[in-house]
C-alpha cells in the first residue's frame, strides 16, 4: 500500500483545480473569487509540504517518485513563488481584462506539473509532469487572445516547446532501450559503462532540458516569448519552469548518470558559457523591458548550469542558491514593471523609466537595488549567488569558466547600468499612478528586503541548501 | 568584549544616512540633512581621533579585532587595523565632514541623495581599510562603486555618463579577477583569513597569478598607466566633493591594497615582478606628468597629477625598504589632504566661473588674494617643497629607491621637476597675469565655508611637513615587521 501522506501537497493541488473548475462553470462572474481561491489553494498545498518533515527521504510508487529534501526544497520554492507571482499580478490582469476563470486555474496546473517535475525518480513521471507544466503555459502564454503578440508567442513557444519535447522523448526512448528500465534507480544500477547510444539519449534529454531553461542555443524562443505574453504570464515564465527545470537537471544527471560525469561535463559547461556571454552581450541593444529580462534570465542560466557542471555537492547547492536568489531578484523586477502604469496602461519600453527618480524615489530605489543586484554587485544578494557559484567553480578548478563567467558579468553590467543612468540620470518624464494594490506591494517589499539585506545572515540559506547531498 | 570601536566607526555613517533618508526637511534648504551629516561625520571622525589615542604604536599586531562568524563554516566578519591602516581611517573621517560642509556651494538639486551616498561612501572606505578578511574586503571594495557611480551619474557635469560608465566598468573588470584569486586562495589555504594567511603563507608556485590577479585590481584603482584613463574622466565629470573623495581616498586603497594584501601575502611573487611595477611607476611619474604639462582643463591637470604621484607612491611601496614603505604611506595621506584640497580649490573657482578651463582665468591674485594665497600652499604642497607634507613623502620614497635603484631614482626625481613645471604653471596661470575676462572682476573672495575647508586641510599638511613624526610612529613597527617578513620569506626560497 501507497502511504499517500507525502503527496498530499500534489493531491491537494489537483483536487483544488477541479474544483475550482467547477466553481467557475457553474458560478456566474467568479473570476475574482477563482483568483483568490487558488491563491488559497496554492497556501494550502504549502502548508502541507510542512505537513512532514521536511528532511524524509521516500520513494513511492515503485521508486519512481521521490520526496527528499531537494524535492521539498523546490516545491516550497515554486509554489511560494507561485503565490507571490499571482498577488503582483492581480490588478495587471484585470487591467488587461484577461481576468478569467482560467487563468489561474491554469497557472495552478502548471504549478501541479513542476511539482511532480521537481519529485519525479522516473523518466516517464518526470515527462508527464514535464507536459502538464508545458501545456498549460502554452495556454496562458497567448491567453490575452486579442493580442497578436500574445498569441503568437503562444504559438511559437507550443512549436518549439513540442519539438524539444520530442527530441527528450526520444532520449528518454534511447536510454530505456540502452539500460532497460525507465527508473533512475535501476538505470544507475545498470549503467556500468558508456555507449553511444547512451551518449545520444543524454544529449538528447539534455537538449530538451536546456530548451525548457532556455540556455544558449535553444534559447531562439525565449526573448520573442518573454515580450509577446502578458507580463503576468512573463513573470511566471521568467520564475517558475527554470526552478523545475533546474532540479530536474540536478537529479537527471546526478542520479542516473554521475558516472558518466565525463559524457555531460563538457555540454554543461559549453551550454553554461555559451548563455553567460550571450545573455549578457545580446541584452545590451534591447529596447524592451521584458525582452531584457529574457536575455538576463538566459544569462542567469548559464551561471546556474556552470554550478551543475561542476559535478560536486558544493556545485548543486552554489546552484540551488542561485536559483532561489534569482528568483527573488526577478520577482522584485516584475513587481517594479507592474508599478509602472498610467492611465490603465503598462509601459514596458526602457524609455519609459527616464528619470523615474525624479517622482518615484522609492520605486527607483527598488529598481537600483534590483539591478544591481542582478549585475552582481556586492553587498546585494546576486552577489552572494555568484559568489557562490564561482566558489563551486574554482574548487574543482575550472578556472576558464570562472573567469568568462566573470568576464561576461562585467558585460551585463554595463546594460545593467544602462538601465540605471537612464533611471537615475536622464529627464524625468510624467508620473505614474502610485495607487498598488496591497499584494503587488508586498511582493517588491519583500523582495527587495531579501536583496537588499541579505548580506547580513547569509547563513541562513546556505545552511537550509547544504542539507542538500546528491552524491 | 570591549566596546567595538571599529564596527561602530563603519556603522555610524550608515546610520546617519538611514536617519537623513527619513529625515523630514524643507525641500530647499535640507537644513536638518546637512546638519545631521555633520555631525555624524564629525563624530566618526572625533571617534577616529580617540582610536588613534587608544592606539598602540609599539607592536605591530593587529589592534581592536573583532571576529563574528558570518558565512557559517566559511567566511567571519573580521576586522582589526595596524599602524599602516589607522592613518587612512582617519584621512577618511578627516575629508568626509570637509567633503559634507562643501556641499553648501557646489550641491545644486537632491541635496539629501547626495549626503546620503556622501556617508555611505564613507562607511565602506573605512570597512575597506580594517577589514582582514579577503571576502569582506572584496565587499566593501566593490560596493563602493554604487556609491560613487550615482555621484558621478546623478551630481556630475555634461560628460557624466561617460565617464560613471567607465568608471565603474574599469574598475569591475579589474576587480573581478581578483575575486577568482580570493577564491583560489580560499580552497588552497581553507581560510580567507589575512592574519592566518599572513602566518601561514602561500605556496611559491602559486603567487605569481594570484599577485598579478590582484594587481589587475589595484593597478586600475591606484590608477597605473595604461589602465589610468577613466580617473581624469571621473574626476573632470564628479562633483567637487566626489573628486576629492576619488582622489583623496579611493585611490589610497589600492595602495593600501598593495602594501597589505600584494605585498603581505605574495611577497616572493612581490619580488619577481619588481621590475614590471618599477617600470609602470616610472612612466606614471613621468608620463603622465607630460600629459598634466599640456591639460588646458585644471581638474584634468590635477587628475593626472594624481596618477604621477601615486607612481610614487607603487615606486616607493616596491623598494622594500623601511624609508620607501613609510615614504609611501606618508606620500598617500599627503596626496590624500594635497589633492583633495586642489579639488576643492579648483570648485571655489569653478562655483563662480563654472568653467574648469585655465584659459579663462588670470590674474585672480589682486581680485581673490585670499585664494591666491591658500592655493600658493597647495601648489607648493603638490610640488613637494620642504615644509609642507608633500616633501616628506616624496624624499623618503626617493631615499628608499635610491638604495635599490640608481637609475630608477634617477628618473623618478625628474618626475619631481616636471610636477614643478606642470604646478607653477597651472599657478601662474589663473593666479597671475592680467585679467582678460570682466567676470572675473567681479569675482568674490573665499567665503566663509570654504575658507573653512581650505584652511583646514592647509594645517595638517604644514604641521606634517615640519613634524612628520606622528605618522611615521604610527605606521613604523608595522612596517619593519612587514619588511622583516618579507625578508625571511624571499631568504628561504633563495635557501
Amino acid at each position: 500500500m501507497v502511504n499517500l501522506n507525502f503527496i498530499y501537497p500534489e493531491i491537494f493541488l489537483s483536487i483544488s483545480i477541479m474544483a475550482l473548475l467547477i466553481i467557475g462553470v457553474f458560478k456566474k462572474n467568479s473570476s475574482n473569487l477563482i483568483f483568490n481561491l487558488s491563491i488559497i489553494s496554492l497556501l494550502g498545498s504549502l502548508a502541507l509540504i510542512f505537513n512532514f518533515p521536511i528532511n524524509t527521504n521516500i520513494e513511492l510508487f515503485n521508486n519512481g517518485y521521490k520526496i527528499d529534501y531537494l524535492s521539498s526544497f523546490m516545491k516550497i520554492l515554486t509554489v511560494s513563488s507561485g503565490i507571490f507571482v499571482l498577488l503582483s499580478s492581480n490588478k495587471y490582469i484585470q487591467i488587461i481584462n484577461i481576468n478569467k476563470i482560467e487563468y489561474p486555474i491554469l497557472a495552478l496546473s502548471s504549478i501541479l506539473g513542476m511539482m511532480v517535475m521537481v519529485s519525479s525518480n522516473d523518466l516517464i513521471l518526470f515527462y508527464v509532469g514535464l507536459e502538464l507544466q508545458s501545456l498549460s503555459l502554452y495556454v496562458l502564454a497567448s491567453f490575452n487572445r486579442d493580442n497578436l503578440a500574445s498569441t503568437e508567442s503562444g504559438l511559437k513557444y507550443f512549436v518549439l516547446s513540442a519539438l524539444s519535447s520530442g527530441l527528450l522523448l526520444y532520449g528518454c526512448s534511447l536510454i530505456y532501450g540502452f539500460s532497460s528500465s525507465t527508473n533512475f534507480f535501476i538505470i544507475s544500477e545498470n549503467l556500468t559503462e558508456s555507449s553511444n547510444g547512451l551518449t545520444f539519449g543524454i544529449v538528447f534529454i539534455l537538449v530538451g532540458l536546456a530548451f525548457k531553461i532556455s540556455a544558449v542555443p535553444f534559447h531562439m524562443w525565449a526573448p520573442d516569448v518573454y515580450e509577446g505574453s502578458p507580463t503576468s504570464v512573463t513573470v511566471f515564465f521568467a520564475i517558475l519552469p527554470k526552478i523545475a527545470a533546474l532540479t530536474v537537471f540536478i537529479r537527471f544527471l546526478y542520479v542516473p548518470f554521475l558516472n558518466l560525469i565525463e559524457q555531460w561535463q563538457m555540454i554543461i559547461i559549453f551550454l553554461s558559457i555559451a548563455s553567460m556571454l550571450f545573455g549578457a552581450i545580446a541584452a545590451i541593444g534591447q529596447k524592451n523591458l521584458k525582452r531584457l529580462v529574457a536575455y538576463s534570465s538566459i544569462g542567469h542560466m548559464g551561471y546556474a548550469l556552470a554550478g551543475l557542471s561542476t559535478g560536486t555537492n558544493q556545485g548543486i547547492q552554489s546552484s540551488i542558491t542561485y536559483i532561489s536568489i534569482y528568483l527573488f531578484m526577478n520577482l522584485a523586477f516584475f513587481s517594479c514593471l507592474f508599478m509602472l502604469k498610467r492611465d490603465e496602461k503598462y509601459f514596458e519600453n526602457i524609455e519609459d523609466l527616464s528619470g523615474l527618480a525624479k517622482n518615484h524615489p522609492l520605486l527607483s530605489f527598488s529598481f537600483l537595488i534590483v539591478l544591481f543586484s542582478l549585475a552582481g554587485i556586492p553587498p546585494l544578494a546576486g552577489f552572494f549567488a555568484k559568489f557562490y557559484i564561482f566558489t563551486a567553480v574554482i574548487e574543482e578548478s575550472m578556472y576558464f569558466l570562472a573567469i568568462v563567467g566573470l568576464l561576461s558579468t562585467v558585460i551585463a553590467a554595463f546594460y545593467y547600468l544602462r538601465l540605471i543612468k537612464i533611471i537615475y540620470f536622464d529627464i524625468e518624464k510624467e508620473k505614474y499612478e502610485t495607487n498598488h494594490n496591497i499584494g503587488l506591494k508586498l511582493s517588491l517589499l519583500i523582495s527587495s528586503i531579501f536583496i537588499l539585506f541579505y548580506f547580513i545572515y547569509p547563513s541562513w540559506l546556505t545552511e537550509m541548501v547544504e542539507k542538500i547531498n546528491m552524491i | 568584549m570591549d566596546f567595538p570601536i571599529l564596527s561602530s566607526l563603519i556603522l555610524l555613517p550608515i546610520l546617519g544616512s538611514l536617519f537623513i533618508f527619513f529625515s523630514k526637511s524643507k525641500s530647499n534648504t535640507n537644513v536638518t540633512s546637512k546638519y545631521l551629516a555633520l555631525f555624524v561625520s564629525l563624530g566618526n571622525f572625533i571617534l577616529s581621533l580617540y582610536l588613534w589615542y587608544l592606539f598602540d604604536a609599539t607592536t605591530s599586531d593587529f589592534q581592536f579585532l573583532e571576529e563574528r562568524s558570518w558565512i557559517k563554516g566559511f567566511i567571519n566578519y573580521k576586522v582589526g587595523i595596524d599602524g599602516i591602516s589607522i592613518l587612512f581611517i582617519i584621512l577618511t573621517t578627516f575629508i568626509t565632514p570637509l567633503c559634507v560642509i562643501s556641499v553648501n556651494n557646489t550641491i545644486k538639486n537632491r541635496l539629501k541623495d547626495f549626503l546620503i551616498a556622501i556617508l555611505i561612501m564613507e562607511s565602506l572606505m573605512i570597512g575597506v581599510f580594517c577589514s582582514l578578511d579577503l571576502v569582506v574586503f572584496y565587499l566593501f571594495f566593490e560596493c563602493g562603486l554604487i556609491p560613487m557611480f550615482l555621484i558621478i551619474g546623478i551630481w556630475g557635469g555634461e560628460r557624466r555618463v561617460y565617464s560613471a560608465f567607465k568608471f565603474f566598468l574599469y574598475t569591475l573588470l579589474g576587480s573581478v579577477l581578483m575575486l577568482v584569486a580570493i577564491i583560489s586562495i580560499y580552497w588552497m589555504t581553507g581560510t580567507t583569513d589575512v592574519t592566518y594567511l599572513y602566518n601561514i603563507g602561500i605556496e611559491a608556485k602559486y603567487q605569481n597569478l594570484l599577485w598579478l590577479a590582484f594587481f589587475s585590481s589595484f593597478a586600475v584603482k591606484t590608477p597605473m598607466w595604461p589602465v589610468h584613463t577613466w580617473l581624469p574622466d571621473a574626476h573632470v565629470e564628479a562633483p567637487t566633493a566626489g573628486s576629492v573623495l576619488l582622489a583623496a581616498i579611493l585611490l589610497k586603497m589600492a595602495g593600501y591594497g598593495f602594501i597589505r594584501f600584494s605585498v603581505g601575502l605574495f611577497p616572493i611573487a612581490s619580488e619577481y615582478f619588481i621590475p614590471l611595477i618599477y617600470f609602470l611607476s616610472l612612466v606614471a611619474i613621468i608620463y603622465t606628468s607630460f600629459v598634466a604639462l599640456m591639460q588646458e582643463d585644471m581638474k584634468k591637470l590635477i587628475a593626472y597629477s594624481s596618477v604621477a604621484h601615486m607612481g610614487f607612491v607603487t615606486l616607493g611601496i616596491f623598494t622594500f625598504t623601511q624609508q620607501g614603505m613609510e615614504g609611501s604611506i606618508f606620500q598617500m595621506i599627503s596626496h590624500g589632504l594635497v589633492s583633495a584640497a586642489l579639488f576643492f580649490s579648483v570648485g571655489v573657482v569653478y562655483e563662480r566661473m563654472h568653467t574648469r578651463l585655465i584659459n579663462n582665468y588670470g590674474g585672480l591674485v589682486s581680485i581673490m588674494p585670499k585664494y591666491a594665497i591658500v592655493l600658493m600652499v597647495f601648489t607648493l604642497a603638490a610640488i613637494g617643497l620642504p615644509g609642507t607634507s608633500g616633501f616628506i613623502g616624496e624624499f623618503l620614497i626617493l631615499i628608499g629607491t635610491f638604495k635599490k635603484s640608481f637609475l630608477v631614482a634617477t628618473i623618478a626625481s625628474l618626475g619631481v621637476i616636471l610636477a614643478a613645471a606642470y604646478m607653477l604653471w597651472l599657478y601662474k596661470r589663473i593666479i597671475f597675469g592680467e585679467i582678460i575676462k570682466d567676470e572675473i572682476k567681479k569675482l568674490m573672495d573665499l567665503n566663509k565655508t570654504e575658507f573653512i575647508i581650505l584652511s583646514f586641510l592647509a594645517f595638517p599638511i604644514i604641521l606634517f611637513g615640519f613634524y612628520p613624526e606622528p605618522l611615521l610612529n604610527t605606521v613604523e613597527i608595522s612596517i619593519i615587521d612587514l619588511i622583516e617578513m618579507y625578508n625571511n620569506n624571499i631568504n628561504l626560497t633563495k635557501n
